[in-house]
């Protein structure tokens, strides 16, 4: 048999994504994202995402036939995230996931979007050298090796997954226990008087800062904090610590050193996210550390990452940017991966689970 | 033949014929759980009309009014249906759905949720039978209706907790039997009738931490 064609579809954030695979190869990763809609309010709506989802659907899924030139019958299955995410947006999803597969009498897979983060390092692309951020090419669309550790980062999760099997076995290590890591981003940008989404802007203004200029707290990483939530993360005290120190400057009348602020912020983010992933590696033994979520976008992320990888005798995997933010391609090559393996179809009367557990790998 | 969907209220599928009227209809009350049940009513709808999706002309969504989230699961479900059958989409109102058949003035009313309700009002049926929307839809305060409405007094108050996709599956092949255009209630923009705007405050800048 040869590898099962399968369309993705993803809503559990602001990007509406249909994504057509092969097996592991990539046909199609269309996205049509509402982040200017959001842009204005500081961060998402979800009202506001649900609509965009609802409009952006049809016509995405038929932009993904046309790219990977498929017609909708020659479709072995079809994928949708059933969760975790914005409950209301997942739905739109779903909804329109199920009508498609009872039109076309196609089975029916629903699976977990975090699982297809993590799935996403399996599509082997030809994508241009501009849109990889992993320094080895060759790695792109290699098999997974288990087990392997991956953290997540993005503005709507921060998650350590240690993965035994993409299709049947992911634990949860750790997660954020307040803000996602990209809405810390989103925060500190804001009092920096930067644009949404705060990621990229940071990045920018951080250039020429010095990144120990101001030493903010790094979260749950004091002895005590360590004992109970070892792979934890937590972002709102740092975020308002740097609140607190930009209000000083200002209240003495000095001007905030922008440049310093965002790196020393940005180290202090970076910092925790790997010395957490690394410290999960070194403990449960896995030489091996996967990194997915839009956050990944950041330079200083994937920098730091290599260093603290390589000085530890990890394997770092980093899926190109395209395929680390949110997108149907993932969501498709889960799916591909769970028949693959031979798993059934999901039952029809799943639901949108806004919570959904990262064990939960299919509904 | 028509498959029609409406999640308005609850979720409701059909499917339809001109001449056999309503083939298969399956509903759950349900306002929560639209997502859930979708798949499973459009699917049983279907193998009891005992017929194929091929068969079908079109696909009838119900547009609202009604809650959102629950709106959107109906409308994103017809419009993948229609693009995996390939076949025609026909946005309707799902007022309409209620007042079809009616012979005198009709106020319909349905819940908007947060002490709010949808209205509409029509002055009764034309030659074809279908209803003659005179007003709205529109979204008023609960307990408003009386002063939002011209002529309250002269209308019977139809306040529906279910909107049968049988009777907006029917409504949409009379409308279609006697040539008129489906669009009218959409300014030639078929989205969902939401009347409400998304509930979003604007960032006013950032807070201050320290007192
Ligand atoms: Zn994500």
């Amino acid at each position: 048999m040869s590898a099962p064609l399968v369309l993705g579809i993803e809503s559990s954030c602001d990007e509406t994504g249909i994504g057509i695979v092969r097996g592991t190869e990539l046909l199609a990763n269309v996205i049509s994202s509402s982040m200017d809609q959001h842009a204005r309010y500081g961060g998402v709506v979800p009202e506001v995402a649900a609509r965009a989802h609802l409009e952006a659907m049809v016509p995405a899924i038929e932009q993904a036939l046309s790219e990977a030139d498929v017609t909708l019958a020659e479709l072995d299955a079809i994928a949708v995230t059933s969760g975790p995410g914005l409950a209301g947006a997942l739905m739109v999803g779903v909804g329109a996931a199920k009508a498609l597969a009872v039109a076309l009498d196609k089975p029916l897979y629903a699976v977990n979007h975090l699982v297809g983060h993590v799935g996403a390092d399996l599509i082997r692309t030809d994508l241009t050298s501009t849109d990889l951020s992993s320094t080895d090419l060759t790695r792109n669309g290699e098999p997974l090796e288990y087990p392997t550790i991956a953290l997540l980062v993005s503005g709507g999760h921060t998650s350590l997954l240690l993965v035994r099997d993409l299709v049947s076995d992911v634990e949860l290590l750790g997660e954020t226990i307040d803000d996602a890591a990209g809405e810390a981003f989103d925060k500190v940008a804001r009092l920096l008087g930067l644009p949404y989404p705060g990621g990229p802007h940071i990045d920018r203004v951080a250039v020429g800062g010095d990144p120990k200029a101001i030493r903010f707290p790094r979260g749950l990483s004091l002895p005590k904090d360590m004992e109970k939530h070892r792979y934890d993360f937590s972002f709102s005290g740092l975020k308002t610590a740097v609140a607190r120190w930009v209000e000083r400057e200002q209240d003495a009348g000095s001007e905030v050193p922008v440049a310093d602020v965002a790196a020393s912020f940005r180290e202090a983010v970076v910092d925790v996210l790997l010395t957490k992933a690394v410290a999960a590696c070194t403990d449960l033994g896995v030489p091996r550390l996967l990194l997915g979520g839009g956050v990944v976008a950041n330079a200083r992320v994937r920098e730091l990452a290599a260093e603290r990888c390589v000085a530890a005798g990890i394997r770092l995997r980093i899926p190109p940017l395209s395929l680390c933010t949110d997108n149907g391609a993932m969501i498709a090559a889960l799916g591909a991966q769970l028949i693959m393996a031979g798993h059934a179809p999901s039952t029809l009367d799943f639901g949108a689970d806004s919570t959904l557990p990262v064990t939960t790998i299919q509904v | 033949m028509l498959l029609a969907i409406d999640t308005s209220a609850g979720t409701s599928v059909a499917v339809v014929d001109r001449e056999g009227g309503i083939l298969a209809e399956h509903s759950s009350d349900d306002t929560r759980r639209h997502a859930e049940v979708i798949g499973t009513l459009i699917a049983r709808s279907i193998a009891d009309a005992g017929i194929e999706v091929a068969d079908l002309s079109g696909v009838v969504a119900g547009m609202g009014p009604g809650p959102f989230t629950g709106l959107r699961v109906g409308i994103a479900a017809a419009r993948a249906f229609a693009l995996g059958a390939g076949k025609l989409i026909i946005p309707a109102v799902s007022h309409d759905a209620i007042a079809f058949g009616c012979t005198a003035p009709t106020l319909v009313a349905t819940d908007a949720r947060r002490r709010e309700v949808y209205w509409s009002t029509y002055s009764g049926s034309d030659a074809a039978g279908l209803p003659i929307r005179t007003n709205g839809p529109g979204l008023v305060r609960v307990g408003e209706l009386e002063t939002a409405v011209d002529g309250f007094a002269g209308y019977r108050l139809l306040e529906a907790a279910t909107v049968s996709a049988g009777a907006l599956g029917m409504l949409a092949e009379t409308m279609f039997a006697n040539g008129r255009a489906f669009d009218d209630a959409f300014d030639g923009r078929p989205g969902a009738l939401y009347l409400r705007s998304p509930d979003v405050t604007m960032s006013s800048g950032p807070k201050r931490v320290t007192s």
